[in-house]
């Protein structure tokens, strides 16, 4: 029994980050059609910059963190206004083509620039875990839960309660009545690729100090996001957040109770059967998807 | 011309090992023409059924544990105390059920996946290679999980009368490789030019009225997935016998995309664009090799790949094709996709 307690704990950490790396995800998916594929070289982005920030520059720890979103969605925007503007209006395919070609050439910068050996990154929290009865959990993993879930409710009032959001959600419905009702697409769709590129970052940097950090780290993450977006449904943040505690559970307890060399085939099996089975998400509204 | 062509293209295919003495140069080109192979297979579902498979890499990597796992037998452990012992069969036999067990998983990836099109058919099939590398890499007493499958023997041919002919040398496997290409080429052209590539093609162009007219779309889409992916089986059994060592490593995702690469950019839809396509990437590493670092190869690979999506969204065959008969024509061209041998898709 404590051993599954235990699990649930871990699970509500791992959680925290995958529902960010779904919301950044479904935002992108479902406003602007584009399967993106750099998602999860933002994410070792992300995890980078807090290791520049913290190791190479010295500075504080809690300081990386914002800075790793703020490049996150530097590096988003830019990458939404040279490579995905001009191609608007083409396929899916050719998009998500090109997605596939940022992706190689970005990830192999990074193994370029900083090498393939895995870089930990030193955190100010105790070494000793907190005890709470049956479970443990180390102070970084409850760090990353509280900041999770601080930057998932940022992210909520975003979408629900500012004019972008409202504008973000108008566009995602049907962009050619938003683009008449005076709405700008164009910048629509630059934020929200930001806005996504930005919460990969996040995500990145906030489990890059839990784990260690290397140029690959980001292509399980991409796929994880990509099965929390399938089981969520398509541009549906309430289940991103939901598929990314589901994928973290499975996870947890297929790693416990199965094993843990099959820990990642979890994020692959959800996404199969979920397209085998509902394939709308198993949070779909009865309105049209998409 | 297209069969001059074709023929001069051959000839000089087949006259490679002839003068080509650098034994890293055949290797190259060994490996390539390997990929080029499950990079026409690709084609097949991509090109003329519209269907992204990003999970390719499967087939190919089946075909290669089966035929390798068949060459060199296996003793597991099954529920319940049972064993299952294998002695080991000539690689020939192999190579057959490497075809007929991947082609098996192309009937199951076919039946789940054409329930759901587009971005899910995707991710689908990456998900679904990358479970299969994850159980390769994981049954160890089967796969021998990342200590890798070693000393896979080579191929040996039957010869009635004369015994076997093992094929040992990089000229003979060469010349293995360029036959398999050769039959799997015709065996596409053959398909595609048929009734039945006229109802993938329709199925692809226009979906509500192919169906209007007859076409059974699940059927013809899983047949094609089944020729697809026992194609890429078939090419992984090469590569399996030729490396004579496999490791979960041939899963990687990035393997698929080497063969995605060489399909789009050599002309999806096109029955010369993955050949052209991938003795362009295929070789690439090689000519960049000596310049630049394997990291900065890479960063070019990715930007290549771009480039040619926004230079020549539609590859450089079916391009190429265009601008000459164009020329030949002297007229602009009205419909340019009507234009090249199998009609391209056009961007929706």
């Amino acid at each position: 029994m404590s051993e599954f307690l235990q699990h649930l704990v871990n699970m509500l950490v791992l959680g925290g980050t995958y529902a960010l790396l779904g919301i950044g995800l479904t935002l992108i998916f479902g406003i602007m059609n584009v399967v993106n594929f750099t998602h999860g070289v933002l994410y070792t982005f992300g995890a980078y910059i807090m290791f520049i920030v913290v190791q190479q520059l010295g500075l504080n720890f809690f300081l990386a963190l914002p800075v790793a979103v703020l490049a996150g969605w530097l590096l988003g925007a830019a990458i939404e206004l040279t490579l995905l503007r001009p191609l608007r209006g083409s396929d899916i395919d050719t998009t998500m083509l090109v997605m596939i070609g940022a992706w190689i050439a970005m990830q192999s910068g990074t193994l370029w620039i900083w090498g393939g050996v895995a870089k930990s990154v030193a955190t100010p929290f105790p070494e000793a875990p907190l005890v709470l009865g049956p479970v443990s959990v180390s102070w970084l993993r409850l760090f990353v839960l509280v900041a999770a879930a601080f930057l998932i409710l940022v992210t909520y009032l975003l979408i629900n309660k500012t004019s972008l959001g409202r504008a973000m959600r108008a566009t995602f419905q049907d962009h050619d009545t938003a683009s008449l009702m005076g709405v700008n697409v164009d910048m629509i769709y630059t934020s929200t690729f930001a806005i996504g590129s930005s919460l990969a970052a996040a995500a990145g940097a906030l489990l890059g100090p839990v784990y260690v950090i290397f140029p690959q780290m980001g292509d399980l993450a991409a796929v994880k996001a990509f099965a929390i977006v399938i089981l969520g449904g398509l541009g549906n943040i309430t289940g991103a957040v939901i598929g990314g505690f589901i994928l973290a559970l499975a996870e947890e307890l297929g790693a416990g109770y199965v094993s843990s060399g099959y820990r990642d085939a979890m994020g692959f099996l959800i996404i199969i059967a979920v397209l085998i089975f509902k394939p709308t998400g198993l949070f779909a509204r009865a309105e049209r998807v998409g | 011309m297209r069969i001059i062509i074709t023929i001069l293209a051959v000839a000089v295919l087949a006259s490679v090992p002839l003068w080509l003495r650098d034994p890293y140069l055949l290797n190259a080109l060994i490996t390539t023409g390997i990929f080029v192979i499950g990079a026409m297979s690709l084609n097949l579902l991509l090109g003329f059924t519209g269907q992204l498979s990003l999970g390719h890499i499967a087939f190919f990597g089946i075909g290669a544990y089966v035929s390798a796992l068949t060459s060199l037998g296996f003793d597991i452990g099954l529920p319940g105390g049972l064993r299952l012992v294998h002695t080991p069969w000539p690689p020939i036999v192999g190579f057959v059920l490497a075809m007929l067990i991947a082609g098996l998983c192309g009937y199951f990836v076919g039946q789940l996946s054409f329930r759901v099109r587009g971005a899910y058919f995707v991710i689908v099939t990456i998900s679904f290679a990358e479970v299969v590398r994850l159980v390769a890499l994981n049954w160890v007493e089967l796969t021998q999980g990342p200590l890798a499958l070693t000393n896979i023997p080579s191929i040996a041919l039957p010869l009635p009368g004369f015994g076997e002919l093992t094929l040992r040398t990089k000229m003979q496997n060469y010349y293995l490789m360029l036959v398999v290409a050769l039959l799997a080429y015709l065996l596409i052209a053959r398909l595609v030019h048929s009734h039945f590539g006229r109802a993938m093609r329709g199925l692809m162009e226009n979906e509500t009225l192919a169906v209007s007219v007859g076409i059974d779309v699940t059927k013809t889409l899983t047949i094609a997935a089944v020729i697809s992916a026992a194609i890429a089986g078939a090419a992984g059994s090469l590569y399996a016998h030729y490396i004579r060592i496999i490791d979960p490593e041939v899963f990687a995702f990035i393997n698929t995309v080497t063969m995605v690469i060489m399909v789009i950019s050599g002309g999806k839809g096109s029955l010369a664009g993955p050949v052209v396509g991938g003795l362009i990437f295929g070789l690439l590493p090689v000519a960049l090799r000596p310049v630049m670092a394997p990291e900065a190869q890479w960063i070019a690979y990715g930007g290549v790949l771009m480039a040619i999506l926004f230079v020549l969204p539609r590859g450089i065959v079916p391009s190429l094709a265009q601008r000459f008969s164009r020329r030949r024509s002297n007229t602009p061209a009205l419909a340019p996709a009507a234009l090249t041998e199998t009609g391209a898709k056009e961007p929706a």
